[in-house]
């Protein structure tokens, strides 16, 4: 695995300067790696892990289950980065079971998320059906916990 | 009234641990970065904590035979054969104890009449000699070098013995050092241990956490599980240090002695911890091994910031220890202990803390977070040269 990489999955914030120290380049290499790793679309960006729910202004979020008639050639690809565009879709993947797209929608408010169903997503053409589920409240998030005291590290200062 | 005089002689004459004195003084100081601490800064997996919930749920909170669960047992056999190499019966050659430190002892208490003699390597864990004082025996320090990568050699151990040398010690990947030794080595001492007839207690706790070469235990060279009783635990590969869990796997007659002791004594390991060991043991490996990868990355990090800094480092290959020397900067491993911590607020541990064969190193514990790590190396090069 590239070095940076293991560093960005495991070392917290540390700049490019402290990842040069602990891996023994340069800060020009760094930024190398980041580059390559930016240009394979390995590393795609940087973003807070945020706990929305405390924050007043909010947001809602929704999963919408979506069924489409695949096409010839090109199978759910296109429908799939179709609406991956839109700025409210978070996520979308592509699934086994029941439904063809898992879609994570956000929105200021509970009616902008369904109009973004009803008006967008529904009526692209290839569309079967959608199924909405409004998100109630998150209680882990891209690996951290929301709620609770962090975990204690009550070791000593000091031990053999 | 002088209560004092009623304490056993050979109690009043041990010497307290030289960390405990260190330790008084850091818990006393503020914005301190440690690393001085002998223990993983990962809590335990999830997963492992929740098979001990679970277990406490189901109302899991009896005495276990005084062995242990069989199923730990079990696993502990299935996990000893397929990576050390070593069969072992679980009805009969395995004793789960309350940490490798009460298997040391128990094995120690076991074997040792009064006046026996005990090789152990040294710089070494703190509880080796006073272990062996305890059980009236007689501890042998046999020095490890810097030049050997604090490998034990046949050679020095040929040179501390002498007769009436009964049991030999060995505690690889090494605990302050890092130091382990390579197979051809090991078979050199298991050679000698056989021509002078000596039992080998081999603490085999930082295994896991050998980076380069992998590990090999004693017990599986020819001739030697008949002889060796092999120690192990949980604490340091599967961050488990406060379940206090470990084991010893041996000859039926040598484990069958242990258990006596360990049954008036001890009774049994905590169930709760017996419990999280075996969900360890099935299910843990995969998350044990991606702390070993983070250690690695951190040890190749923090030795040759040493040897940056000029304060030559060998380089250790198990553990989570960095035992770098501190002679070039011309003062005695207290004084820059003390000062260290004094003026830039980090803790090393005094390389005397582990015996005489400390002298002019200190011991530097890697198992911290990389931003704490780069900022005490920054410190550490202040320090060296402001001098």
């Amino acid at each position: 695995m590239n070095p940076v990489l293991n560093l960005l999955l495991e070392g917290g914030r540390l700049s490019t300067a402290q990842m040069a120290q602990v891996l023994n380049l340069t800060e020009a290499e760094v930024n190398g790696h980041l580059e390559q790793l930016t240009k394979d679309r390995i590393f795609l960006g940087w973003r807070p892990v945020l706990n929305l729910s405390r924050e007043e202004a909010g947001v809602v979020r929704a999963v919408i289950e979506v069924r489409v008639t695949p096409e010839r050639g090109g199978g759910f690809n296109r429908f799939a980065e179709r609406i991956s565009r839109f700025d409210e879709v978070e996520s979308c993947y592509l699934m086994s079971g029941g439904y063809d797209l898992l879609v994570f929608v956000a929105g200021s408010s509970l009616q902008k998320v369904a109009a973004f169903v009803s008006e967008k997503l529904s009526t692209i053409e290839g569309v079967i059906s959608t199924s909405t589920h409004f998100l109630l409240r998150s209680y882990k998030e891209q690996g951290y916990l929301m709620e609770g005291p962090p975990e204690e590290n009550g070791r000593l200062t000091v031990t053999p | 009234m002088d209560t004092t005089r009623f304490i056993a002689r050979h109690v009043v004459t041990l010497p307290k641990s030289g960390i405990r004195d260190f330790f008084e003084i850091v818990a006393k100081m503020k914005d301190v970065i440690s690393l001085g601490i002998g223990e993983p800064d990962f809590v335990t997996p999830w997963h492992i904590r929740e098979a001990a919930i679970y277990g406490l749920e189901k109302g899991r909170t009896h005495y276990t035979s005084n062995l242990g669960l069989i199923e730990l047992r079990r696993a502990i056999c299935q996990y000893v054969g397929r990576n050390y190499g070593v069969g072992y019966q679980p009805e009969t050659d395995v004793l789960v104890t309350v940490g490798v430190s009460e298997a040391v002892d128990i094995a120690l208490r076991a074997l040792i009449n009064p006046g026996d003699q005990v090789l152990f390597h040294q710089p070494c864990y703190v509880s080796y000699h006073p272990s062996v004082t305890l059980t009236h025996g007689r501890g042998i320090p046999v020095p490890t070098l810097a030049a050997d990568n604090f490998a034990l050699t046949a050679a020095a151990l040929a040179a501390a013995w002498r007769p009436g040398c009964k049991v030999l010690m060995l505690n690889l990947p090494c605990n302050p050092t890092g130091g382990t030794c390579s197979r051809e080595q090991l078979e050199q001492i298991a050679r000698f241990c056989i021509e002078k007839d000596l039992i080998v207690l081999s603490d085999e706790i930082y295994s896991e956490l050998t980076f380069e070469g992998g590990h090999v235990s004693i017990a599986s060279l020819p001739g030697m599980a008949e002889r060796t009783i092999f120690l192990h635990g949980f604490s340091k590969a599967f961050a488990m240090t406060g379940w206090r869990i470990g084991y010893a796997c041996g000859p039926a007659p040598l484990i069958d002695a242990m258990m006596k002791v360990h049954q008036y004594s001890m009774m049994c390991a905590s169930i709760m911890s017996q419990d999280a060991a075996v969900e360890a043991l099935l299910r843990g490996e995969d998350g044990m091994k991606r702390m070993r990868d983070q250690y690695h990355r951190r040890r190749d990090f923090v030795v040759r910031r040493f040897n940056e800094i000029g304060l030559t480092c060998h380089l250790p290959r198990g553990s989570f220890y960095a035992f770098p020397s501190i002679q070039a900067t011309g003062k005695s491993e207290r004084d820059f202990s003390f000062e260290l911590l004094e003026k830039e607020r980090v803790a090393v541990v005094p390389g005397t803390a582990f015996g005489e064969g400390g002298r002019g190193f200190v011991r530097a514990s890697f198992a911290t977070g990389y931003e704490q790590l780069v900022e005490a190396c920054n410190r550490i090069a202040r320090f060296v040269d402001s001098r």
